[in-house]
């Protein structure tokens, strides 16, 4: 019998495996401590570098995983053993008692409002508010489901009270209840209980619990937000107003040997610190301080937003400073920082509120969670991984990913669970493998010829819409607009809550249209269709308009303008929605095999993954040998050599049947579309795959600063690695220089791994000769993560750092010395030099993803790398169906980064090529044989092949195949007797939005 | 006519220009609110006399926006989109009609900016065109 597999913990990480688990059909629990799946995610105000609503982003994901029918979520529940082996475990897993039946309660919330027991600190908003006795954790809780803290209900303490079973009319309550065990038969385990916060209380010097008016980043958080306790109007504790100087204090708990600090760096703080500035700017007008050591900007576009927040935003970055205390003015409340300014200045500043940069923790109960799985920790207690095996714990058939095994952020975390979703598939899917049934829905209510019944939901999206779009009276105009009976505002459209109502709404107001006016139907018409299906709608009756994106964060200091353009919008949308028709989609058979172009370390691994799960895979490398960049690697991983590892990936692709290598191959064209493209190469190669993987790489830049190539002294970075490794590399004053082709005018970005390849370097050379010089000119060393430790080691053995200015060009060098200006000593400082290593970044080479990309559509991003669909959440995925990318075609990044993302690829390519057939999108183009004369202008146009003139009783008539129709509407525009249409975007009703939008006043009013 | 509103029909296609727009959003590019988009999935969806219809109608300009050439998501309804515009553009001025009140732009799904520009830019221009000559509907 198929087995199913385990995810622990429901945060982005655990939600993410889940779904890509299930979308391979393979059953999944989901088990959660909390009461809710969400994790610290569904805390967050915004997300960098996008400054997407974090819950706008999340909330599908998480609806997605309450509603999928190949995942049981088991919330408030956690894994108490683990017995058997890989591909056969029995899991004990204990379900805390609610005292709430989870099938019975609607989440109504009647219950919460009459408990007598109030003023109870209210964790999910880490205590700056409270809650009662019986809760529902918060709005976006999924499941929506009330639960009783039996540390306060009088009713379970002493047996006197009860009144939550009395107003609870579905009689969900249930003081008895118990805990329960359960033991689960899965094949494979993944851990992704991610991190806990680091205890503000250590750092007493800042005087947190001591001063009012200094709050941790994630309480920040809190307060920014509109469903946070103040509806997201910051304020000082201290005395409820508004504050006008805010100081953000980074590495609070990281980066320091202080007892009870952690030593690593908590890779995110930096960014989000940021982004809090950045955010409170567009509150209000407030001047904001950053006081840091190194700016830690090395992810995608990251360090564009840092230049932003500076330049745009007027954020005060204060540059190499450790603040070592604060103090409070005891009447006034205000606080007084301590620092030493870019001129070396002592000097003290004044603010109202002081928020700490808090670092990441490994979570709560790790020892103990270790211990039931049998994994192993590593020395600061995350769970111990290698470079090389990034998703992969001590202990067979347990992976992990997400921030469990180091700090990280979103996207990272979202690849790695992608990455180790396909891991876990791998012990499940064996030749008696059985995928899960497709889910099934409602029947569809017919609506032929009936009066359209139009339900509209207007979305406030917390303060996203709502602080500009006046959202109660755009929803009271789209009540007053022709076919429409039934109009509500909803505070977020996307949460579990509102999805429910939709498919209660359907069938209680008979509606047979539903319009939702909020943010982009690019990333949350899949849902909100899901909600009409559950409803018994076709889903093609749904219609989105964008109030937000379009409208309320672009017309944010017009509210007046944007809610008169909304109430345009909702009745435009509800115009076309009054004219559309239920459609079916066609069902294609889908090429069972993926084609990886790339096959350096991450490509070889993507293709490994997928032919794990038994499917075929074309791996396209142009070289002559399969190994990429990494073959010039010379140092070790972890005690492995890079190139021993290579090597060893090399054999195992080159020993696996599934996987065709194709070697001094070019790639000609990709024809096609998803589950049908063509891999054609240039030595007439004509190959059909269902999935594209894209893992081409990027080289290193090629320097031509410092008489790079003609001056005998000046190597790159992996010259001198090699050089070392061969022993050869014997000199006395060696001069790093960082930011070589990175962080300049013509290339803007950070080339993330230079930092640790110089240190790496430097330290090996200290190590063989420590009478040597090693200097590091650097602007900011950005060793994130458990990488810092080899900053404290270059330290420690005697490397010296020389930091200068980030705006200056780079050191100047005479071929005897290197001379800059030294920030912390303010004066030129002169090393005299026999070696000078170039820490050349990476190179995007757009031009040849150019070539790539255009064969199948994909967008480049303005740093020349591959433009994925969403930054944050869809980290591997392109917008164009079943092609992915993956290493550092992507980004740079470090090689466990990409083992870890061409894992990710792979399992998303899976959920494509494991179907035989997938469906596809309903709205194709149709021919009215009455109208169509067969004159072939369509067939002509259409770029797909999919028009056809046929004979049909002796008349020439135009015939679409729907399967291979992509719905671009080219051939309709065209066709000059009306008879073709496209379903969905059909003349009338484009024709419907264009009068709905002209014949009314602008506001409709 | 300082206090002239202009009002513009804005086509985006699915894939580049509409992710663009939508780009600018969660960039938080501020731009005039004179505009209402109409999502087609491709920029060769628009049917020529959708324009003219937009133009009865009272529109004050009509905007295009498509992925750049040779990034068409449908391989080349943009170039179908360049012809039929370039020719309607000619059929409009033939009538004494502005073409400049037309306007065909790319915006790729990463270029916010440069659909914040294509807006104020456009916005700017109608504004110094004033008021479309047409009488609206049937009035």
């Amino acid at each position: 019998m198929t087995k199913s597999a385990l995810v622990i913990g429901g945060g982005i990480a655990g939600i993410q495996a889940s779904l890509d688990l299930a979308d391979r059909d393979i059953h999944v629990y989901l088990v959660e401590k909390d009461p809710t799946i969400g994790g610290k995610m569904c805390r967050l105000d915004k997300t960098f570098p996008t400054n997407d609503c974090s819950a706008c982003i999340l909330s599908p994901k998480m609806a997605d995983c309450a509603g999928h029918p190949n995942i049981t979520v088991m919330s408030y529940s956690e894994v108490v053993k683990v017995d058997g082996e890989a591909g056969d475990f029995k899991v004990t897993v204990k379900k805390k008692p609610r005292y709430v039946k989870l099938k019975e309660c609607t989440g109504c919330g009647d219950c919460v409002a009459k408990c007598p027991t109030k003023n109870i600190p209210d964790q999910f908003e880490y205590g700056l508010t409270t809650r009662k006795a019986i809760y529902i954790p918060h709005a976006q809780a999924v499941p929506r489901v009330a639960l009783i803290d039996p540390n306060y209900c009088k009713m379970i303490l002493n047996g006197k009270c009860g009144i939550c079973e009395k107003t609870c009319k579905k009689g969900a309550i249930n003081y008895a209840d118990k805990e329960e065990e359960e033991v689960l038969e899965v094949g494979s385990i993944i851990a992704a209980v991610g991190f806990q916060l680091w205890d503000a209380g250590y750092a007493t010097e800042y005087g947190y619990g001591r001063y009012d008016n200094v709050v941790t980043s994630m309480e920040y958080e809190r307060m920014m937000c509109a469903s946070g306790p103040d509806h997201g109007h910051i304020k000082c504790p201290s005395n409820g107003e508004a504050p006008q100087k805010i100081a953000f204090i980074q590495c609070c708990g990281s980066r320091s040997e202080k007892k009870n600090w952690k030593k690593y760096c908590s890779s995110v703080c930096c960014m989000y610190a940021t982004k809090q500035a950045i955010i409170t700017k567009e509150h209000a007008q407030v001047q904001e301080d950053i006081f840091f050591m190194d700016i830690r900007s090395y992810g995608k576009e990251f360090e564009a937003y840092i230049k932003r927040a500076q330049g745009q935003y007027g954020i005060i970055m204060h540059r190499g400073a450790r603040v070592s205390n604060v103090e409070e003015d005891p009447e006034t409340k205000k606080l007084t920082i301590n620092y030493t300014d870019k001129d070396g200045n002592g000097t003290s500043a004044e603010y109202d509120l002081v928020v700490l940069s808090i670092g990441l923790n490994p979570p709560e109960g790790a020892e103990e969670l270790a211990k039931v799985l049998g994994i192993g920790l590593n020395e600061y207690g995350f769970c111990e991984t290698s470079v090389f095996k990034p998703l992969e714990t001590t202990r067979p058939g347990i992976l992990v990913s997400g921030a469990f095994s180091a700090p990280k952020d979103i996207p990272t975390t979202v690849a790695e669970s992608s990455g180790a979703s396909a891991k876990a598939g791998a012990y499940i899917v064996d030749e008696n493998f059985e995928p899960c049934a497709p889910k099934q829905y409602p029947a569809e209510k017919d609506v032929a010829g009936k009066e359209p019944r139009v339900g509209v939901w207007v979305c406030e999206c917390g303060i996203n819409i709502g602080a500009t779009v006046d959202v109660p009276s755009v929803a009271a105009y789209a009540g007053t607009l022709p076919h429409v009976v039934y109009a509500t505002k909803t505070m977020y459209a996307c949460a579990q809550d509102t999805l429910q109502a939709i498919s209660a709404a359907i069938k209680e107001h008979d509606l047979n249209r539903v319009v939702v006016a909020s943010c982009t139907p690019r990333t949350h018409e899949p849902l909100f269709r899901i909600a009409c299906r559950e409803g018994g709608l076709n889903q093609y009756l749904f219609n989105m308009a964008n109030i937000r994106d379009q409208c309320s964060w672009i017309h944010m200091h017009e509210p007046e303008a944007a809610t008169k353009k909304a109430k345009d919008l909702v009745r435009m949308a509800i115009a076309k929605a009054c004219l559309l028709e239920p459609l079916e989609g066609a069902k294609i058979p889908v090429t069972q095999k993926a084609a990886v172009i790339g096959g350096g370390i991450t490509g070889m691994t993507t293709a490994l993954d997928i032919a794990a799960q038994g499917f075929e895979v074309h791996l396209v490398e142009r070289e002559g040998q399969l190994g990429g960049q990494a073959l010039n690697f010379r140092h070790k991983e972890n005690g492995v050599d890079t190139l021993e590892f290579v090597k060893g990936l090399i054999d195992k692709v080159n020993s696996n049947n599934l996987i065709k290598v194709h070697l001094n191959a070019k790639v000609k064209d990709i024809p096609g579309f998803v589950g049908n493209f063509n891999l054609q190469l240039e030595d007439g190669t004509d190959e059909p795959v269902g999935a594209v993987i894209f893992a081409v790489g990027a080289p290193a830049y090629k320097p031509t600063e410092y008489n790079y190539g003609s001056d005998a002294k000046v190597m790159t970075g992996l010259e001198c690695e090699q050089a070392i490794a061969d022993g050869k590399f014997n000199k006395k004053n060696v001069a790093f220089i960082q930011c070589v082709g990175s962080r300049n005018e013509s290339v803007g970005y950070c080339s993330r791994v230079c930092c640790t390849t110089a240190l790496r370097n430097a330290i090996q050379i200290k190590l063989a000769d420590p009478t040597a010089n090693v200097t590091i000119f650097h602007k900011d060393i950005r060793t994130y993560g458990f990488r810092e430790e080899m900053y404290r080691k270059a330290s420690e053995v005697g490397v010296r750092f020389l930091r200068y200015d980030e705006e200056a060009p780079l050191p100047a060098y005479d071929g005897n010395t290197v001379t800059a200006f030294d920030l912390t000593l303010g004066a030129d400082v002169s090393v005299p030099v026999d070696c000078v290593v170039l820490s050349n970044g990476i190179a995007p080479a757009r031009e040849e993803k150019e070539e790539l990309a255009k064969m199948v559509k994909v967008p480049i991003s303005k740093d020349g790398f591959y433009f994925e669909a969403h930054q944050k959440l869809r980290p591997v995925d392109f917008a164009t169906e079943g092609v992915y990318v993956a290493g550092l075609a992507h980004w740079p990044k470090h090689m466990d980064e990409c083992i870890a993302q061409g894992s990710g690829a792979a399992s998303r390519a899976l959920t494509i090529i494991s179907k035989k057939f997938l469906t596809s999108e309903g709205i194709v183009a149709s021919v009215n044989e009455d109208y169509c004369d067969g004159c072939g202008v369509c067939e002509g146009c259409c770029e797909y092949k999919a028009i056809t003139i046929v004979s049909k009783d002796g008349k020439l008539k135009s015939n679409v195949n729907a399967g291979l129709c992509k719905g671009c509407g080219c051939c309709v525009a065209a066709c000059p007797s009306g008879a073709m249409e496209q379903k969905g975007f059909k003349n009338i009703q484009i024709q419907a939005e264009i009068d709905a939008c002209l014949d009314y006043p602008v506001g409709g009013e | 006519m300082a206090d002239f509103e202009p009002r513009i029909v804005t086509f985006c296609c699915n894939w580049c220009s509409y992710a663009g727009a939508d780009g600018a959003g969660v960039a938080r590019l501020q731009m005039p609110t004179n505009f209402r988009i109409i999502r087609t999935m491709c920029s060769a969806r628009v049917d020529p006399e959708h324009v003219l219809r937009a133009f009865s109608k009272g529109a004050d300009g009509v905007m295009i926006l498509g992925c750049h050439p040779a990034d068409c998501h449908y391989i080349g309804g943009n170039y179908r989109a360049r012809r039929r515009i370039a020719l309607l553009r000619m059929v409009l001025e033939q009538y004494g009609f502005d073409p400049r009140r037309l306007k065909l732009e790319w915006v790729s799904a990463s270029e916010g900016e440069k659909f914040q520009k294509t807006i104020c830019e456009f916005v700017d221009t109608i504004k110094a065109l004033g008021p479309t000559p047409l009488v609206k509907g049937d009035e």
